[in-house]
């Protein structure tokens, strides 16, 4: 046993839920990974009680790849029309960051397109090195992968950024024939792609980094 | 190992090591050894203060919903919209997936949020238990990250300089509001919640 007990050698188990640790939870000890074990209520919260969330490994690559799916369209459709008199213009993702660029605001434009290109592109890039490495059991910097996870946690929900400008935009560039601003079906695939990599992020278990054969310490 | 009982335990949630509780000194906070996730830290804000917090975000967010955001101005005619106009409008639009998720994550769950909260200091500045203490508590834990009322005011000012180039653009007082918002989630996005569980014991219910 090394110097740093982990819960499961201890056969103690922590709520997920109000953060209880309880003690002597029948079941198996081996850590497999797909988090099925004797379900039990924690007594202070009435939770399930679980050593790893449940199907971890499954349900975090369903998501992470129906979000990847829907960033497709997310991306190739136009997000937002702006009509006016004389021209139409619709708008995608990209084409909004380069607007932006062009029309002299370089640090919006930084920051939109790092909370909607950078930041998914992150999430699926970091959950999937996490995936796989875990996956494998694989030792291999064990604490940058941690870290790793908690960005992915903390800015994921950043990326609802354009969303909420096409909305807000539409609800205010409403001057009948002189000027209008309409949501296209690409906000709405970016939006779930957003949810979906959210879910992704949240379903994955941190704890299964540390699972695999100890090597480390 | 044998002697501790559970409640003087503390385990890492990221990486399941577990640890002996001690207590914090003033603004410490204790991280994971092996992972370096936060476990625990120490909190400087009592319940009263807490709760005087979440009433002032309550009056703020009232205000926020309320008050237009911005209004643009273009060959003499006005437009300005409250968060309900976007909500709606997204609606109209045929985009009624992005007015259910502006609807509930910047409206329906930091209300929740709130009203939660308020709820279980107001019974918790008494030292008593709020009556759905627990199912409450579990509720709060599951609305976690999906309140993003900071994320708009962000996406407010996006939309600002991008109207900026075709409009005339006020501020409306909504935008203050929800900047003032943002600051108060802030503070109180610090605050472990978990505490409530220790500090509000169970006989008392």
């Amino acid at each position: 046993m090394s110097a740093l007990p982990r819960a499961a050698e201890l056969g103690l188990i922590a709520c997920t839920v109000c953060g209880l640790v309880c003690r002597n939870v029948p079941g198996d000890p081996q850590l497999d990974g797909d988090g099925v074990d004797d379900a039990m209520a924690c007594p202070r919260c009435g939770s399930t009680l679980r050593r790893r969330k449940p199907h971890s490994y499954t349900r975090t690559w369903a998501l992470l790849i129906a979000a990847f799916i829907l960033y497709i369209p997310a991306n190739v459709l136009p997000i937002m029309r702006t009509a006016s008199l004389n021209d139409v213009d619709d708008n995608t993702i990209i084409s909004g960051v380069v607007e932006l660029w062009v029309k002299g605001s370089p640090d919006l434009a930084i920051i939109v397109f790092t909370a909607s290109i950078v930041v998914p592109m992150l999430k699926f890039l970091a959950l999937g090195t996490l995936l796989v490495s875990s996956q494998r059991g694989s030792g291999w910097a064990r604490t940058q992968r941690a870290r790793l996870y908690r960005l992915v946690e903390l800015i994921g929900y950043w990326s609802m950024l354009d969303v909420f400008v096409v909305a807000l935009l539409t609800a205010l560039v409403r001057f009948s024939v002189l000027s209008l601003v309409e949501p296209l079906p690409g906000v709405i695939f970016f939006g779930l792609t957003v949810v979906l990599t959210m879910l992704a992020s949240m379903s994955f278990d941190p704890r299964l980094i540390w699972d695999g054969k100890d090597t480390d310490d | 190992m044998g002697t501790s009982s559970p409640e003087t335990l503390l385990v890492c949630e990221h990486c399941d090591t577990v640890y002996r509780r001690r207590p914090l000194a003033r603004g410490e906070v204790a991280t994971c050894a092996r992972c370096g996730a936060e476990l625990e830290r120490h909190h400087a804000l009592s319940v009263n203060a807490m709760l005087a917090l979440i009433l002032t975000a309550m009056i703020v967010f009232v205000q926020a919903n309320m008050w237009p955001i911005v209004t643009l101005g273009l060959s003499g005619q006005q437009s300005s919209t409250t968060l309900w106009g976007v909500i709606l409008a997204m609606w109209r639009e045929e985009a009624k997936v992005v007015s259910v998720l502006v609807a509930a994550t910047l409206f329906f769950f930091p209300l929740m949020k709130m009203l939660l909260l308020g709820w279980l200091l107001w019974f918790g500045k008494a030292g008593r238990r709020a009556p759905g203490f627990v199912p409450l508590m579990v509720a709060l834990h599951r609305l976690g990250p999906w309140t993003m009322s900071e994320v708009f005011v962000l996406g407010a000012l996006v939309a600002i300089v991008k109207a900026h180039t075709y409009f005339d653009v006020t501020p409306d007082p909504g935008i203050y509001a929800y900047a003032a918002l943002t600051l108060l989630i802030t503070i109180f996005a610090g605050v472990d919640l978990r505490q409530l569980w220790d500090q509000v014991p169970e006989r008392a219910a």
